[in-house]
């Protein structure tokens, strides 16, 4: 079953990846939060999956009386839905603002930082 | 030596950087008298290293060290020797003077304080340099050196010569910086020492020695100036006068004698070194002395004629005799005084007068008496008439030449010849400007303020003093200093007797003669040598000049070739990255060997099963497929969102089924939130939602993607073909209750184990929603047509 | 999304949530939960107020600004951290306190303080950026 899963993190990353090379900003964000849902699952995979048994002490008990999920992945990814979901609400935020400002979704017109025929510096001190 | 010498030594270099910081506030409250209170550091430096004479004189050295990264056996050492505290009393004695002239010299200028500033961080740096023992620190110092002259050199920031000037200074000196510190990197690896006390013959008689010596000589030739490196020191005559009558004098380019003399005992005394030095030493100071006579502003003549003084200091180094290190030392407290002195000098008269140009200067002595008195002091000394420093210098440099070899011969030739270029010069100095008939001039000339004049008139009349007391000069100046260098006691010889039967007077009277002959026909050797210098079409500052605008070319080309701008492109540039990465180490490594199949698997094709999943299993992963199908197929923005918020609760279910219920419950909370904010943007944006791309590029695109993806499950597989160290997980496991006291071992982990990652995950939080916040705060503005691109981003509104 | 259902039964999920919200983050130590999960229901509570009854409104019911919620949690979860200096034991050394009340005790810890201030961030922040982006970019 595992591979199976391998296999579905693949699927999440190359659509994460065909997203983001889009040149529309709202599929760059979904292509985003995709891209990390996938590297989420590929970490939570790679701690290997064990059926429905959550890392958690009985109560009453010092240590689990059976195999558990290994908790170690599932605190790292906990943190990292969090964060990505942070950094979501960020991104979607920016394009909204750089929708407003300059009327653009696409990032081919987007040539404020870098302008299309930018001068070469100047040659003096 | 206890604490206090240590802690005072220090304070000599340390103490003008702290006064460099309090400069621009005591220039708020003391406005006219900065320079006096200033000049309090400088000259309480110069009065704390006049005791330390004594135990110099008296045959020892005062060393001092602080621990500076003591882990690496690094010590911020200092030595005072009788070549370092020679060079540093000339640093304070006449860092004290220019403080008190710039203070007057800039008095209505704005910027006062901070030039203040920039000279005394300039002087604790020049302090350092001569002070320090560790080659490290050497080379810190070297470096504050090179960055405060540029801050000086360009302190007139506004006009485009200065910052040239200045440009052109820091990067030549630091070429020289570099090459030190690879030298000293050098030396460590050879002898195992950064000190430079510690270093005796073992880098002579190593295989590196040319190297080394190279490294050494290009630092010590860049900041001396040495042709054909010179050519920044005439430009750094942009500066304030104040600053060249300090660089060009006792500090920034004496910084590379200073350097060439402190490592003469164990880098010195080869052939190599001879002969480098002398040819290098000879060349400058003819061409030096050239170059001043084919000046007419009285300022790039000075500066010309440093450039030749820094050769015959260099020539005399490299003689390495006796006679020639004391003539050196001699030399360079003479010139230190002349020099600085002269700068002063036509600093008052640029100041008073209105010009520098000599041409149109005439009969200043009338109207500026003491500058007069104080230009006649130093030119004598740099004419080297007796009872002046100069004078001593002159006769030093030719005793060491009486061999009769025609070496000696060709070496003292040049000799007379540079010095009776310099006294032309000198003459030049003193007899245009001052005497002759009253030329008109921009501004009416009058005497300059007392505190411009002290420095020319304390210079000469020390230079005199300390020439009448020749057996006091030898004994705590030459002695000590060329022990020193040469690493062996040395007796002085000074004396005021003049010898008519000795060659060295006739040679210092045909050195005069030469001197006035060159003064007489001065006019017509400028129209020559400007017609020459026209002739020669390109110099080395035109050379600069096309290597830097080459550099900025060069750095455009390279910015755009990098800096397109197409987004789409810096991220294929990122995922044909990593489709390499993942697959490419996996092919190197024979990573698909552990998912083939085994050789004694036989026949593996009808041993393939289905995998174990139960069907509700599988029904998750059909949600994700789905999901991810319907993001990819979405027509409209409503779609593609909740096609969004399916793939998310289908990962969310995944979590649940593999036994991680807080995942599952923050992953579907995040899902929840992450529609209902998209869908809160997506309603007031008019956003396309169709794909625009090409065909071409989607195939592009999409291959990339599947590459990835690819890369990505098969790297995923090997590892699950590997075993899990599960260390870490069983150590947590085993501890959550009997010492964290909590029983969910994912939150024991994230509050506890690792609370200080968290600490920073919910601070990267809380940063991302100030951040939003400070976004949407931002007062929505009418949109700015995309197509001509404003050149800056605008300011956030207030 | 205005209608009159919504708007009169929002208050009450709101209500409820909340509550949820504060026992999910607190039984986080010993049961699935914890401070994120409990800030995350915490602030869909907020998010749903804010669509019922409006953002300004919503924001008046939370009294204090969001933001500084969370910039409360980042500081008592380090200060949380700064307890254990008290012992000599390294930063972020958790302590354990129980309190004997009747019949149960209850633990009092640095880990939970700290899972409140992560809670506090996480309800915090989102909040936050759900009401700005709900109310548009009007400020209280």
């Amino acid at each position: 079953m595992d591979y199976v899963l391998a296999g579905l993190v693949g699927c999440f990353v190359a659509l994460g990846v065909y997203l983001l090379l889009s040149r529309s900003v709202i599929r760059m964000l979904i292509g985003m939060t995709i891209l990390g849902n996938g590297v989420n699952l590929l970490i939570f995979t790679a701690g290997r999956l064990t059926r429905e048994i959550a890392p958690i002490v009985p109560a009453g008990l010092e240590q689990p009386d059976g195999p558990i999920a290994n908790p170690l992945p599932q605190a790292l990814i906990l943190t990292a839905i969090v964060i990505g979901f942070a950094m979501f609400s960020f991104l979607l935020v920016l394009a909204f603002r750089a929708y407003q400002s300059l009327d653009a979704d696409n990032t081919d017109t987007m040539r404020v930082a870098e302008p299309v025929n930018e001068p070469n510096p100047p040659l003096s001190y | 030596m206890g604490f206090g010498m240590d802690a005072s030594i220090a304070l000599v270099a340390i103490a003008p950087f702290v006064a460099a910081l309090l400069a621009p506030f005591i220039h708020r409250l003391a406005r006219p008298y900065a320079g006096w209170v200033l000049a309090l550091v400088p000259g309480g430096i110069f009065l704390f290293l006049l005791t330390l004479i004594e135990p110099v004189v008296a045959g020892g050295t005062v060393s001092a060290s602080i621990g500076w990264v003591p882990a690496y056996g690094l010590e911020l050492s200092f030595l005072v020797d009788g070549l370092s505290l020679t060079f540093a009393l000339t640093i304070s004695g006449i860092g004290t003077l220019i403080v008190l002239y710039s203070g007057a010299y800039l008095k209505t200028h704005p910027h006062l304080g901070r030039f203040l500033g920039f000279l005394l961080a300039f002087m604790g740096a020049m302090l350092g340099l001569v002070l320090a023992d560790n080659m490290l620190a050497l080379f810190m110092f070297w470096e504050l050196t090179s960055v405060t002259s540029f801050l000086l050199i360009g302190f007139d920031h506004t006009r485009q010569a200065a910052r040239r000037g200045a440009i052109q200074a820091l990067v030549i000196t630091n070429i020289g910086g570099m090459a030190l510190l690879v030298g000293a990197i050098v030396v460590h690896h050879l002898t195992g020492s950064w000190e430079l006390s510690a270093l005796g013959g073992e880098v002579r008689g190593s295989g590196l020695y040319g190297l080394v010596l190279g490294l050494f000589l290009v630092a010590a030739f860049t900041k001396s100036a040495q042709v054909p490196l010179h050519f920044w020191l005439p430009n750094a005559m942009e500066a304030p006068t104040p600053v060249s009558a300090f660089l060009h004098s006792a500090t920034m380019v004496q910084g590379g004698v200073y350097l060439l003399a402190r490592t003469t005992p164990w880098l010195g005394g080869t052939e190599a070194w001879t002969w480098i030095l002398v040819c290098f030493g000879g060349a400058t100071l003819l061409w030096g002395g050239l170059g001043a006579l084919r000046q007419n502003d009285l300022k790039q003549m000075l500066a010309q004629t440093t450039l030749a003084s820094l050769g015959l200091s260099v020539l005399l180094i490299g003689l390495g005799t006796e006679a020639a290190i004391a003539a050196m030392l001699l030399y360079f407290v003479a010139h230190a005084f002349y020099k600085a002195g002269l700068f002063m000098v036509v600093g008052a008269i640029d100041h008073e007068a209105g010009t520098r140009d000599i041409t149109i200067l005439g009969g200043l002595a009338d109207r500026m008496p003491v500058t007069f008195i104080g230009a006649a002091m130093a030119s004598l000394a740099m004419i080297g008439l007796p009872l002046t420093l100069g004078y001593f210098a002159k006769e030093e440099m030719y005793l060491g030449l009486m061999h009769w070899q025609w070496s000696d011969m060709a070496v003292l030739l040049v000799l007379l010849a540079g010095n009776a270029m310099l006294a032309g010069v000198a003459m030049l100095v003193l007899v245009r400007p001052f005497l002759g008939p009253v030329l008109p001039t921009p501004k009416l000339a009058h005497e300059a303020p007392i505190a411009m004049l002290a420095g020319p008139v304390v210079l000469g009349a020390a230079s005199i003093v300390a020439s009448v007391m020749t057996d006091w000069l030898g004994h705590t100046l030459v002695e000590p200093g060329a022990a020193a260098i040469l690493g062996e006691a040395v007796s002085s010889h000074l004396t005021l007797a003049i010898n008519p039967a000795s060659p060295l007077l006739w040679l210092s009277i045909a050195t005069w003669a030469l001197g006035y002959l060159v003064y007489r026909q001065a006019a017509a050797m400028r129209t020559l040598l400007r017609r020459f210098g026209a002739g020669l079409g390109w110099t080395a500052d035109t050379v600069f000049d096309a290597v830097m605008f080459g550099l900025i070319r060069f750095s455009g080309a390279v910015t755009r070739l990098l800096h397109h701008g197409r987004l789409e492109i810096y991220l294929a540039t990122v995922f044909v990255g990593l489709a390499l990465a993942l697959i490419v180490p996996l092919g190197v490594f024979n990573g698909y060997g552990a998912l083939l199949p085994n050789a004694d698997l036989g026949n593996w094709s009808a041993k393939l099963s289905w995998p174990q999943l139960q069907p509700y299993e599988w029904g998750v992963i059909a949600l994700a497929l789905i999901g991810l199908g319907a993001v990819l197929l979405a027509t409209n923005r409503l779609v593609a969102i909740l096609a969004l918020g399916i793939q998310g609760t289908a990962v969310a279910l995944i979590f649940l089924m593999f036994g991680a219920p807080d995942l599952a419950f923050t992953q579907f909370m995040v899902e929840v939130l992450s529609v209902v904010i998209l869908a809160l943007v997506m309603t007031r944006l008019r956003l396309d939602e169709l794909d625009q791309r090409p065909l071409e590029d989607l195939a592009r695109d999409g291959t990339l993607a599947l590459v990835c993806g690819v890369g990505v499950s098969l790297l995923l597989m090997v590892v699950l073909s590997g075993t899990l160290d599960t260390r870490l997980s069983d150590l947590f496991t085993a501890t959550s209750v009997p010492i964290a006291h909590g029983h969910n071992i994912v939150n024991v982990i994230l509050v506890d184990y690792r609370g200080f990652d968290t600490l920073g995950e919910i601070s990267v939080v809380m940063a991302a929603g100030i951040a939003i916040m400070a976004l949407l705060r931002r007062r929505a503005k009418p949109a700015v047509p995309a197509a001509p691109a404003p050149r800056r981003r605008r300011k956030a509104a207030p | 999304m205005n209608s009159l259902i919504f708007r009169t039964i929002a208050p009450l999920i709101v209500a409820v949530m909340l509550v949820f919200s504060v026992y999910v983050c607190l039984r986080g130590h010993n049961e699935p939960g914890g401070g994120f999960i409990g800030g995350l229901i915490a602030a869909s509570a907020m998010a749903i107020l804010g669509m019922s009854s409006g953002a300004a409104e919503a924001r008046r019911a939370l009294r204090i600004d969001p933001l500084a919620i969370a910039g409360f949690g980042v500081f008592i979860a380090g200060f949380s951290g700064l307890l254990s200096l008290f012992t000599g034991s390294p930063f972020m050394t958790s302590i354990w306190l129980y309190l004997e009340l009747g019949q149960t005790s209850v633990p009092l810890s640095t880990p939970m303080v700290f899972d409140i201030g992560v809670y506090c961030v996480v309800f915090g922040t989102i909040s936050a950026v759900a009401l700005a982006l709900e109310g548009g970019e009007e400020e209280p």
